[in-house]
């Protein structure tokens, strides 16, 4: 089978820390296996499940030798629509609660995928902002599938085209372009955040309004366009049939620095016996930001806070205010002497409450050695929002509810647990 | 009637002719930044800075501030979207993105982008659809004016 065989080839030419999470101990197998953490195994299994491993990632080993921290990776299988032979299973992609939609490294991808066409005949291509750089290439259709999930006739962005190798500057004005596996450090991003669609109406209406992200870009040459809600890179999990009202990230505790850990990405909320909300606080958030609010040593940081594992570290404030001096050789990480102990509250904009303790460690101390994947206590300054990264979620249960789906305890958007 | 008075009317008296300038560029030269974002613009001064606040058509609000002199010394914005930083930081725009992009590859993953060099400082930080940015060169900054006053 052709799955299988490109599976392997996967499997062979990757990284061996990654093998756990590209399924090839198990082709097919949709549970996830047990955690190898201290923290104990908070692993769940179901058909709504999929694996995700906090590792090095697949650029550590030659000939990139650059090592991910905190990030957590899973792999999905994309097919041609309609198509259960022209399939291919990618790991290392990088789940991402801080964005919507599947993005995928053209150098990743071996199987041809329909392109999108605008209006006017040429094919649509993405320019996609996130906030450390910017994604661009064609907008192309797959059959996505998770675990026992699937998401039928899917847009997703394939990144660093060949075919679309001229950035028009009117993109590049928006960042330094992320198009190649050392830039983004996985092979795609999945993301699974509260949106639905990474752009939104802004993107449907012509004229001075619209943000730009979306191009038609026939052999004259690229020019923004408008870009129907249906047609625009969306959420995956609002296409699944069923478990499509959002997602669980489930990770075990940490201490210190570790090699990797396994955890567990659950679609659904309430739909099934494995995805509950069980005693979790539900944290609406502002949906205009998609924000909730944070206290911090009696200050209110009023819808500046977010939960997002596509972040490495939680990004907090500054030395001024923390105390605690950035790392002589990296300015966006935090070098405190000894690890220093934390307390804040996050306030959902229902009233809910709750607060938070957290450390922060010195950085270049937790990663001493280029074999660490997973680091509890990595913090860095932050200019002007609370950024609760991948090292929060480290032994919670997390769930995401999306923008306008139903759940047990009312329409999403909200955070709970 | 003082002086901040009288500078705040003169401020006022430009409105119709909005002079805006990319960070580092001279405010009396450069009127592309409200014309490039099609917004709204709204002018405060005191004894040190001038404040140019412009709501751009995409629902960004971008900050400038421009000293005495007419040099814009920091730029700030906040929205669902990244203003043209390339027409923002004019200049220092090819030093942000090398930086940028150094940046990602030393930090071993995503986060928000914190530059900090000897002649530029630029911090972005948010997530899809809701960012905030800053950009300021340290030596442009007024006597007495901390650049925790960026906001």
């Amino acid at each position: 089978m052709k799955i299988a065989r490109l599976q392997k080839f996967l499997c062979l030419s990757l990284a061996a820390t990654l093998a756990a999470i590209t399924g090839c101990s198990g082709a097919g197998s949709s549970t996830s296996t047990g955690g190898s953490s201290s923290g104990g195994g908070s692993t769940s299994s179901g058909s709504n499940v999929a694996a995700i491993s906090v590792n090095t990632g697949p650029t550590a080993g030659p000939p990139l030798n650059s090592p991910y921290v905190d990030g957590a990776f899973t792999s999905v299988t994309l097919c041609a629509p309609g198509s259960t032979t022209n399939c291919q299973t990618i790991g290392g992609i990088l789940v991402d609660t801080g964005s919507p939609g599947l993005r995928i490294l053209s150098s990743a991808l071996t199987i041809s995928l329909p392109q999108q066409t605008a209006s006017n005949g040429g094919p649509v291509v993405e320019c996609l902002p996130f906030v450390d750089g910017i994604t661009w290439g064609p907008v192309q259709t797959a059959d996505m599938t998770i675990a026992g999930e699937q998401a039928k006739s899917l847009p997703i962005q394939v990144i660093g085209s060949s075919t679309f190798s001229n950035i028009p500057s009117s993109c590049t004005s928006l960042g330094s372009p992320e198009d190649d596996i050392s830039d983004l450090g996985a092979n795609g991003i999945l993301g699974v955040g509260n949106l639905v669609q990474d752009c939104g109406p802004a993107c449907t209406v012509s004229g001075p309004a619209n943000p730009g992200l979306y191009y038609a870009c026939p052999a004259a040459g690229c020019e923004v366009t408008v870009e129907s809600l249906s047609n625009q890179v969306v959420n995956p999990i609002v296409l699944f049939p069923t478990d499509n009202n959002g997602v669980i990230i489930e990770l075990p505790s940490v201490t210190g620095a570790e090699t990797s850990i396994s955890g567990s990405m659950i679609f659904g909320i309430g739909t099934q016996t494995n995805n509950g909300l069980g005693n979790a606080t539900v944290y609406t958030i502002d949906p205009s930001s998609g924000n909730f609010t944070t206290v911090f040593d009696n200050v209110t940081y009023q819808d500046a806070a977010f939960l997002d594992t596509g972040s490495n570290a939680i990004y907090f404030l500054d030395s001024n205010t923390t105390g605690m001096p950035t790392c002589s050789d990296a300015t966006f990480w935090y070098c405190p002497t000894t690890t220093q102990n934390f307390s804040a509250t996050n306030q959902g904009t229902n009233g809910a409450s709750g607060p938070i303790t957290f450390s922060v460690a010195n950085a270049d101390t937790l990663l001493a050695s280029e074999t660490i994947g997973v680091a509890n206590g990595l913090g860095g300054p932050d200019a002007g929002t609370f950024d609760w990264g991948l090292p929060f979620f480290f032994g919670r249960t997390v769930y995401t509810a999306i923008e306008g789906q139903n759940t047990p305890a009312g329409t999403g958007p909200y955070w709970a647990y | 009637m003082n002086s901040r008075i009288l500078r705040g009317l003169f401020a006022l008296l430009l409105l119709p002719f909005p002079v805006l300038a990319s960070l580092g560029g001279d405010v009396t030269t450069v009127q592309a930044d409200q014309a490039k974002m099609q917004g709204s613009l709204r002018t405060s001064s005191n004894n040190s800075y001038t404040l140019h606040e412009i709501q751009s058509s995409t629902g960004v609000a971008v900050r400038e501030y421009v000293s005495t002199s007419g040099k814009v010394f920091a730029v700030t914005w906040q929205g669902p979207f990244h203003p043209d930083l390339r027409q923002l930081l004019g200049t220092y725009f090819d030093q942000f993105e090398q930086a940028e992009q150094a940046q990602r590859t030393q930090r071993r993953g995503h986060g928000p982008v914190l530059i900090q060099q000897a002649g530029l400082v630029v911090q972005i930080s948010g997530h899809m659809r809701a960012f905030v940015g800053k950009a300021y060169v340290p030596q442009m900054l007024p006597a007495g004016f901390h650049a925790e006053d960026i906001r």
